[in-house]
This record gives C-alpha cells, sequence and structure tokens, in this order.
C-alpha cells in the first residue's frame, strides 16, 4: 500500500483535492481511503463516504493535532491494509504552520491557497518546505501576476519539489496530481521510520489544563519573548 | 570540499541573493559573514536550530537546491515557443474530431461557439498542455512536439498565462509595487523601468487613466483588465496567453491585441465580440464539445470589420459625451 501525507492550514481545500484525485484513481481501478484528521468535529466523513471511499476519523480534542497524529499513523496504516486499500491519504490540518506530519520515506504532499496571498509560502515552515509535492488551490480567483509570484515563491520556499495548481471545483490539475501520486513509494510498515523534522515541543502546565494567567504558573518548557524599548528621549 | 557551503557566508549572499533572503526568513541572529554557513549553523544553539523548523542538514540542502532553481529560473527566461499544435480528440458524444491547428507565435486564434458548448474546456485543455488525458483526449504539441513532463508540471516554467473573468486581487499593493513585485521575481534586468513601461502601456489601453500610486484593489473593471494585459504581454514568462473575452469595460480591445501579438505571444481568446473574433488570424467553431469547423478570416471580414470598427467607434463617442454630462439629442449619424 502506498501512504500519503497531505498536509495543509486549514480551509486551503486539501479534501477537495483528495477528493478529485481519487476519483481519477479509482478510475484507473485502484482503491483509496482516507484518514482523516481534524481537532474538535470534521463533516468531510460524509463527503469521502458519499464518493464510496473508506474513511477513518480521528478527532484530536484537547491534544495537540499533530502529535495525535504521529501517535495514531501506524494504526491508520494497519487499518487502511485491513480494508484492502491500494492507496492511503492522510489528511491533517498543520494549525500552526510549524507542525509537519512529514514521515522520510513517505510521499508528502503539501496544499497551500493562492487567496493566502504571496507571503505565505515563506510563512510556513516544515510541512511546505520539507514536502515532496505542493499543490496549489483557488489559483483561478486569484490575478495572473499573483499566480506567478506565488509559485515562484513557493519555489524558493521549497526548491526544487514538484508543484502544481490544482482546481477542487472543476478538478483542474488533478489528473497531473493523480501522476505523481502512482509513483509514490509503498509503505509496508512504520516501525522504526522517522518524522522530517520534529513537531514543536510544548509541555507545560497549560498543556495540561491550567488556565490562571502569572508567572507562577509557568512551569516546563516556558519560552519568552525579547522586546525592544525605545530609548528614553533626552 | 563543497565550494558553496564552505564560502564565506558575505560572499556567498553576494553571489546569490537569494540565500540572504532565505537566511533570513529563519529568524536567527546576524552571522558572522566571514564564517562559512557550515560553520556558523554548527555553532547555533540547537534550540535555535529547532525554532527555525528546519535541520542543520535540512537547512544546507536547502541553500544548495535554492541556488540551483534561481540558476534554472533564469535560464528558463530564454525558452521560447515558436509554435501550438493542437490535436483532436473527440466531443462530448464521442464522435472523433478530426483537426489538426497549429499557431505560430504572434498569431490570434479566437474561439466561437454557443455557451456550454466547450469553449471553456478547450482553453482548459491548452492551459495544462494535454496529452489525450483530459476527457476530450485531445493533444497539444510545442514546437511540434510532445512536451517533456517538466513543461507541464513545473510551476514556473508554466507556458500558458490565463486572464479569467473571475480573478481578484488578493495583495493590497499599489499599481507600481504590485508590478515591481512581479518584475522582481520575473528576474528582469531594469525593474523600475519595467514597471514603468507596463503601467504607461495599461494607461494606453484605457480610458480611464491612473496613478502608478493607486491600490490595485481600487482599480475599476477596465483598468484591472488593462494592467493584465500589459503585464502579460511585456512581464509575464508565458509564450501562450488565453483570454476569456475582453469585455468593453473601458478597454481599447484593438490596441490589446497589438500589444500581446508584437510580444511574439500565441493568443486564444473565447470571444463573440466581433472586433476580436474577426480581428484574429482563425476563429476555431466549437459545438457539442468538439470543434466543428476553423475559419480563416476572408478578406470580406477584413472589409466588414472596418466598418464595425466604425459604427464602435460612434458609440463610443456616445459613450464618452455621456460620461462628460453632455446630452445625446442630436441624430446619430452611422458610419456607411
Amino acid at each position: 500500500m502506498q501512504l500519503i501525507t497531505v498536509a495543509g492550514s486549514p480551509s486551503v481545500g486539501k479534501t477537495s483535492v483528495i477528493l478529485r484525485v481519487s476519483e481519477i484513481l479509482g478510475q484507473q481501478g485502484l482503491r483509496v481511503g482516507v484518514a482523516k484528521f481534524d481537532s474538535l468535529s470534521t463533516s468531510d466523513d460524509s463527503l469521502y463516504e458519499q464518493k464510496g471511499i473508506p474513511v477513518a476519523v480521528g478527532l484530536a480534542g484537547s491534544i495537540c493535532p499533530d502529535h495525535y497524529f504521529v501517535s495514531n499513523v501506524e494504526d491508520c496504516l494497519a487499518w487502511g491494509q485491513r480494508q484492502g486499500l491500494d492507496i492511503l491519504f492522510s489528511e491533517s490540518a498543520g494549525l500552526c504552520n510549524r507542525c509537519s506530519p512529514h514521515i522520510a520515506g513517505v510521499m508528502a504532499v503539501c496544499v497551500v491557497d493562492a487567496l493566502a496571498g504571496v507571503q505565505t509560502p515563506k510563512k510556513i515552515g516544515p510541512m511546505l518546505r520539507l514536502a515532496d509535492l505542493v499543490v496549489i488551490t483557488k489559483g483561478d480567483i486569484v490575478s495572473q501576476v499573483e499566480r506567478e509570484v506565488f509559485a515562484y515563491k513557493v519555489r524558493l520556499a521549497n526548491p526544487g519539489a514538484r508543484a502544481c495548481f490544482c482546481n477542487g471545483i472543476t478538478g483542474q490539475g488533478a489528473s497531473d496530481l493523480a501522476n505523481e501520486i502512482v509513483q509514490a513509494a509503498h509503505t509496508p510498515s512504520l516501525e522504526g521510520q522517522r518524522l522530517r523534522f520534529p513537531m514543536p515541543a510544548a509541555v507545560c502546565p497549560y498543556c495540561v489544563g491550567e488556565t490562571a494567567i502569572g508567572e507562577t504558573h509557568q512551569r516546563g518548557n516556558v519560552k519568552k519573548m525579547t522586546f525592544a524599548d525605545q530609548a528614553e528621549a533626552v | 570540499m563543497n565550494p558553496v557551503i564552505d564560502l564565506p557566508l558575505e560572499r556567498l549572499t553576494l553571489d546569490h541573493p537569494c540565500v540572504s533572503d532565505f537566511l533570513a526568513s529563519l529568524g536567527f541572529s546576524e552571522p558572522d559573514g566571514r564564517q562559512s554557513l557550515r560553520h556558523w549553523l554548527d555553532q547555533l544553539a540547537d534550540e535555535d536550530i529547532l525554532d527555525a523548523g528546519m535541520e542543520r542538514h535540512q537547512i544546507l540542502d536547502h541553500v544548495q537546491r535554492l541556488i540551483r532553481e534561481v540558476q534554472r529560473m533564469e535560464q528558463d527566461r530564454h525558452a521560447r515557443v515558436d509554435s501550438l499544435t493542437l490535436i483532436g480528440g473527440r466531443n462530448k458524444q464521442g464522435e472523433p474530431e478530426p483537426v489538426e491547428i497549429s499557431v505560430r507565435a504572434g498569431q490570434i486564434l479566437c474561439i466561437v461557439g454557443p455557451t456550454g458548448s466547450g469553449k471553456s474546456r478547450l482553453l482548459a485543455d491548452i492551459e495544462c498542455l494535454a496529452q489525450g488525458d483530459t476527457p476530450t483526449g485531445r493533444r497539444i504539441l510545442v514546437n511540434g512536439q510532445t512536451p517533456a513532463g517538466d513543461f507541464r508540471h513545473a510551476l514556473d516554467r508554466k507556458l500558458v498565462a490565463q486572464l479569467s473573468q473571475n480573478m481578484n486581487f488578493v495583495v493590497d499593493l499599489s499599481a507600481r509595487e504590485f508590478i515591481g513585485m512581479h518584475a522582481q521575481c520575473r528576474m528582469v534586468n531594469e525593474p523600475q523601468a519595467m514597471v514603468e513601461r507596463v503601467i504607461a502601456c495599461a494607461n494606453d489601453l484605457t480610458g480611464e487613466k491612473f496613478s502608478p500610486e493607486t491600490s490595485v484593489t481600487q482599480l475599476s473593471g477596465g483598468q484591472t483588465r488593462a494592467l493584465m494585459i500589459a503585464d502579460v504581454a511585456l512581464l509575464s514568462a508565458s509564450p501562450v496567453v488565453l483570454i476569456d473575452e475582453i469585455e468593453n469595460a473601458g478597454v481599447d480591445r484593438q490596441r490589446a491585441l497589438e500589444l500581446l501579438v508584437t510580444g511574439e505571444k500565441i493568443v486564444f481568446i473565447s470571444t463573440h465580440d466581433p472586433l476580436l473574433a474577426l480581428r484574429g488570424d482563425r476563429r476555431i467553431v466549437i459545438r457539442n464539445g468538439g470543434i466543428v469547423d476553423v475559419l480563416t478570416t476572408s478578406a470580406l471580414e477584413r472589409e466588414n470589420l472596418n466598418r464595425i470598427e466604425a459604427v464602435d467607434a460612434t458609440l463610443m463617442n456616445i459613450r464618452d459625451r455621456l460620461r462628460r454630462g453632455l446630452r445625446i439629442e442630436e441624430p446619430v449619424q452611422w458610419p456607411q
């Protein structure tokens, strides 16, 4: 089975892209399934089910969504194998631009949204920089200039990566994407595999339910901002 | 020893300005320029590296890939397309579409047909350089050959620029900054001069002039269209331009086409505007999802075009007088 990690900020169009690509892969006789990760709730599973795509849902709830992803991805793989899938997409939202679910040796896809503005590719961390394939959505509703500049910035943010535009509504570009995905390496097991980059560390009282504000409550992994004060007027 | 990552940083960033942008985006404090990149990274605390979102070897690898990518972009600037060939597939009923159409740089092809007949599908096939892998089964050749996979997928090497009707500006910049941003990533030699040229050109195309300081989000429909046409003609990387109708929103359509053609572009326009459709070298007639005819604009049609232009000029004149608050009471003199 081929595992594909798909990541991107909320509402960029990950589900639409996966649906479009799955349709094409399905026509080629491949059995596709999705492991959908979200934080609080999701209704995307019904979209997949409508298309007859097997879907497993993981809601992270009070746990950091990407940490939750890593702790569960092996079970997802096993689930996919039990369903007899040829291709399993894991879909997860990179909520803080810093997390990345990408695993060494497993095809990594990052979905970005041209509407987010031309500075966005620079701001997204390992999720974009360490992906193998970058998919740009909503390119049809921004100006030609921004489309070109956005593509250029994606190239600088992840030089040499494959990148393509895909319209989640019309499906334009989805066949190119499907061609890339069928070439992904197979993932028989994730035992001993490594993430491409460590996830942000956050072990402090707030991780486990502290709500009080103030110095005395800050323990564990605490990091402080530095401020530059204006010099006093002479 | 790796020549790049062992160079003193001041030398590296001088030779490759893209590297200094990248390093700045990692958020480290200013390095000592005499150190090499490798040395400098070794000295940084692990915690800082973790904050930057990349590991040391990934940063080193990124810098080398970045330099290669920028060199590749420089080379691609000179890529050109002399011709595009469209090989028919099938229509919505699955019947064969037995056509082969070649277009050379500097030519205009119009696409005509009823709403829903498949004009947008044809534009989409050209846009993705279809290779029999779209619902129509059409194929597009570049310079008489099947395009290399790279050509189809590489983002900045996109051959086709599309000016669609439902576009928006997302950034809030002045026209000068906006075009300047594009010029910068097109790596033109004199970006400022190019920006002035594009804006002057756009003003030439539109009845309502705008200043370079106007924010792009405040431009009118006609001004926006004019700016995008001028930009695509003078600055865009793509040798092929697809246009989904140039509405009569105060854009001089004749000059717009001349501008695109003198830029040696291959232009496809989906339109029913007689001024545009008859100005093209040929027009593709679409029905039922398939190409049913390719008409070459005849001498008689060209003559008619002159008359239609005169009628249009009369209408434009009335429009202009309305705009200036005048009355339109004298009998309208239609040209003979």
